[in-house]
């Protein structure tokens, strides 16, 4: 039995696996990261367009702040975020963006004088102060007040990756590639690591530590057309579930990005419309400002794909063998800036769709792009239901985005979540001991080696990439942008049985090693419960909120669905998950419920939003004089490490 | 585009897995039906689907941004995920796993080591003893505009390692640096908060494995996947290097 003890393992070499291993390394804990692939490739390298931190450095982003952010994370989740943990998220992103800055990430600058944008369609001029000169730049992204997004060109995701790695090598933090958790290890309600396979040798190791936490990304390949890396699997999340301990936090709210290139479905940056490009149609109509007056095309990410399907529905689309699809045209922002500031998109559309986005319209659609759902974990990134479990990044629902993720802010999440989670991954190192019983670490090598020799000696049984297909096209069919009552009741019919014939699984290729067969039929069973998850919370969620519309129930229904969706399987036998709610007090918001700002507000509302709106109105009163911090502290105190505590400083304004 | 009729295309892949007692290389052919718009990572998948379960490959991104699949194309290295079969009007595809990485299988390469061990030699992170001390509540440091463009350009590097696979020079001389170390240290020397001297870089890159054991055939500059400017990046580096130890 091949046994690796540490204090912190890390599962999960992206930005937010590194930065919780960075955390615990530098507070002096013994730290291993586990990865499928070298670090540098993970999927937080596609990010495109950028990073939310309100510095407010550009003339358009003057007059952000930590409670504009808020505003717009809150309106941006359809209320259904956790208000302490999207304040503690923005009140630290200044902080993480500036770290990141010392440790090497070359965010474009701002540059003093005029320049050329495009607003609304139109070529304006903007003048940028002498004292921003230099500091990091910001540009536009959907549903964001102001010019919030710092980047480095369309390479952001890149160049923070880049960073991080790079610091976790300074500090040689080691990084244990091709190696996949398939189990947690735990005993009495406390996780003690993860049974792990060796991708190459196909050997399981048991990695032992008083602190684990998963980083493995979102489940967007559940799906069959994703933006997201064919790695983003969910398996980290899936081990949770299985664990029975560990629940799953609104799964079923999934994010369709409006301008993925069709029909591959690979992204083309918000930063395309941040920075002027606009929707078209087939007749080369520009169609948002119809749908949305007033946000057009930078609606947020659900309502500008639920436009787009209602504008392709209406026969509107371009129709082409993938069938409709609709235009983005960003050629009236110059070779240029297309040459610059949007090289990737300028690449992905050469490389993969023969065109030149200088001349040429780029062919969108909207696709499966972000999972706001994951291991529920508290403020402190623990699991709620397995101590010693910790999660971040787009695996966890910590739970800053709700039902919908405003661009720009997942990779912000990833940093900042990583810096404040890891402090409290270290202080648990710190405070626990390292204590298990050797019988239990055997127990469940030994789980996980029947499993897979199970497998080898199958004769014959299922096919694992054909029921990944399936699964797949379920997702697509039935559980998409639009959903309502048949389908959905359909797809977890459907999966049920895929989740049956997922336990009867052969494989060809009856190797123990490097086996990618035997990959697939590892993760697959694991995908199908995650989907089912996804289904059935969809299936018994009766409202719309965020991304999740039913077509059925196409009001917000703060009344009766203002609570979090819990999934947890507990029953190994089972088809479905067990579902549980967990309420959002309104009592204790620091912006209850009200409307987004976009189409005519239908919510149903709860009594405690108009009580809380008058209390709130109540301390003000009670409070004259008191400025925006203290405002914020007396509405909604918040837990901040030590170390990240303290006012941001902004040009031209100080520390107010 | 029309449906006319799609081609058969010839695939010839090297198979070998180490792994496996007695394997030894050999070339296997597949034939796939070419669809619209394939890409050799969408003919690679079908393969491995519906004809051979066990073949060995790697992607992550499929979109040319994470520098996971470089593999050799009809003789050339490149990445696969972006390379469109409509580029070969044979049909005949000739896989090979990159040379220079130690082998997975198959087509699987272990870039990771290689990369980890480049990233140690020429310590590519910002050396600076204030970096952790900086105050995070207040303005970062200002940098010119075009200081932060010209370090994105150095930056845009994927670790692909096809200009390793591309480099007769590292073939005959395993420690040589390569065009992928070169391009990192050329990206942090320009950086104004890395605080390292001229003969500190020296001391990395200035002999035979680094910068002057390059016979300047420039393999790296004709396969680069992001058109880095290794050319030119290695001219300023010997450059800088032999002007002296500043």
């Amino acid at each position: 039995m091949k046994v690796i003890y540490t204090d912190s393992l890390v599962i999960g070499g992206g930005l937010a696996g590194l930065r919780v291993a960075i955390a615990a390394k530098q507070r002096g804990y013994d730290t291993i990261v586990l990865s499928l692939i070298p670090a540098k490739r993970s999927h937080s390298a596609a990010a495109q367009g950028g990073m939310q931190a309100s510095l407010g450095a550009s003339i358009k982003g003057v007059g952000d702040d930590e409670d504009v952010h808020f505003g717009d994370t809150v309106r941006g989740s359809d209320w259904g975020c956790d208000q302490d943990v999207a304040r503690a998220f923005v009140n630290t992103a200044p902080k993480a963006i500036r770290q990141l800055t010392a440790w090497g990430v070359p965010w474009s600058r701002v540059q003093r004088g005029d320049r050329q944008v495009v607003i609304n369609g139109e070529k304006v001029t903007i003048t940028e102060s002498d004292d921003a000169h230099g500091l990091i730049n910001s540009r536009d992204f959907g549903g964001t007040k102001k010019w919030r997004t710092c980047y480095t060109s369309d390479g952001t995701g890149h160049t923070m990756l880049y960073a991080m790695d790079n610091k976790a090598i300074e500090l040689k933090i080691p990084v244990h590639e091709r190696k996949e958790a398939i189990a947690l290890i735990h005993e009495e309600g406390v996780c003690k690591g993860a049974i792990v396979r060796d991708l190459i040798t196909g050997k399981l190791i048991a990695y032992v530590a008083k602190a684990t936490t998963i980083a493995t990304g979102g489940y967007g390949r559940i799906y069959s057309v994703s933006t997201n890396s064919v790695i983003s699997e969910g398996i980290g999340t899936a081990i949770a579930l299985e664990t029975g301990l560990s629940p799953l936090g609104n799964m079923e709210a999934v994010q369709f990005h409006p301008t993925a290139i069709v029909p591959v479905g690979i992204l083309t940056t918000e930063g395309c419309r941040g920075d002027g490009g606009l929707l078209l149609d087939k007749d080369g109509y520009r169609f948002m400002p119809d749908y949305e007056p007033d946000k057009k095309e930078l609606a947020s990410r659900d309502v500008v794909s639920r436009r787009m399907i209602e504008h392709m529905r209406k026969g509107k689309g371009v129709s082409s063998r993938y069938g409709d699809h609709l235009w983005l045209d960003i050629t009236l922002l110059g070779e240029k800036h297309i040459r610059k500031n949007l090289r990737e998109v300028d690449e992905i559309c050469q490389y993969f769709l023969g065109i030149d986005p200088v001349k040429e319209y780029i062919p969108v659609r909207p696709t499966q792009h972000y999972s706001m759902g994951g291991i529920k974990t508290n403020f402190k990134g623990e699991s709620i239901g397995l101590k010693g479990l910790f999660s971040v990044g787009e695996a966890a629902c910590w739970d800053m985005h709700g039902f919908n993720r405003l661009g720009g802010n997942s990779v912000a999440e990833t940093v900042v979540a990583g810096m404040l989670v890891g402090e409290y991954v270290a202080d648990h190192c710190e405070a626990t001991p390292l204590k298990i019983d050797t019988k239990t670490i055997e127990s469940f090598l030994e789980q996980e080696k029947v499993k897979i020799s199970d497998l080898l000696d199958r004769d014959k049984g299922e096919n694992p990439f054909t029921l990944k297909k399936e699964m797949q096209k379920i997702m697509m069919d039935d559980v998409g942008i639009f959903r309502n009552h048949d389908d959905l009741a359909k797809a977890v019919e459907e999966l049920k049985i895929l989740n049956q014939k997922a336990k009867n699984i052969a494989l060809r290729n009856k190797i123990s090693s490097s086996n990618p067969e035997l990959v697939e039929a590892i993760r697959v069973p694991k995908m199908i419960k995650l989907a089912q998850c996804v289904a059935y919370g969809a299936l018994l969620r009766k409202e719309s909120r965020g991304a999740h519309a039913r077509e059925d129930f196409p009001q917000r229904n703060d009344k009766d669905w203002l609570k979090r969706t819990l999934a947890t399987w507990k029953n190994e036998d089972a088809d479905l998950p067990e579902i549980d709610y967990e309420p959002l007090d309104i009592m204790k918001m620091e912006l209850p419920p009200a409307s987004r700002g976009y189409g005519n507000d239908s919510t149903i509302a709860h009594p405690d939003t108009e009580k809380r709106e008058k209390e709130i109105e109540k301390i003000l009163k009670d409070n004259p004089g008191i400025d925006r911090i203290q405002t914020q502290e007396t509405l909604n105190p918040v837990e901040i490490p030590e170390r990240y505590q303290g006012k941001n400083e902004r040009v031209g304004r100080g520390f107010k | 585009m029309n449906d006319e009729q799609n081609r058969t295309l010839t695939f010839e892949i090297l198979r070998y897995n180490p792994l496996i007692k007695g394997d030894t290389p050999k070339m296997e052919k597949y034939e796939v039906v070419e669809a619209p718009g394939m890409t050799i990572f969408i003919a690679l998948n079908e393969i491995r689907e519906e004809k051979d379960p066990s073949i060995q490959f790697d992607f992550v991104c499929r979109a040319g941004i994470c520098g996971s699949c470089g593999m050799i194309i009809n003789g050339e290295p490149k990445l696969a995920c972006r390379t469109l079969t409509a580029n070969y009007p044979k049909g005949v595809i000739t896989l090979l796993p990159l040379p220079g990485f130690e082998l997975i299988g198959d087509l699987s390469v272990d870039t990771g080591k290689v990369m980890r061990q480049m990233s140690e030699r020429v310590e590519s992170w910002i050396h600076d003893k204030e970096a952790e001390n900086i105050d995070l509540t207040r303005l970062e440091e200002r940098m010119e505009p075009e200081v932060a463009d010209e370090i994105y350009e150095l930056e845009r590097c994927v670790e692909c390692g096809l200009c390793l696979s591309a480099c007769a020079t590292k073939r005959m001389r395993e420690d040589f640096l390569g065009a992928v170390g070169f391009m990192r240290l050329a990206r942090y020397s320009i950086d104004p908060r890395d605080k390292r001297t001229g003969e500190e870089f020296y001391d990395i890159i200035g002999d035979d494995d680094g910068v002057f054991g390059c016979m300047t055939l420039l393999g790296c500059e004709d396969y680069c996947p992001k058109d880095l400017p290794h050319q030119t990046q290695i001219a300023y580096l010997r450059r800088k290097m032999a002007l002296g130890k500043k």
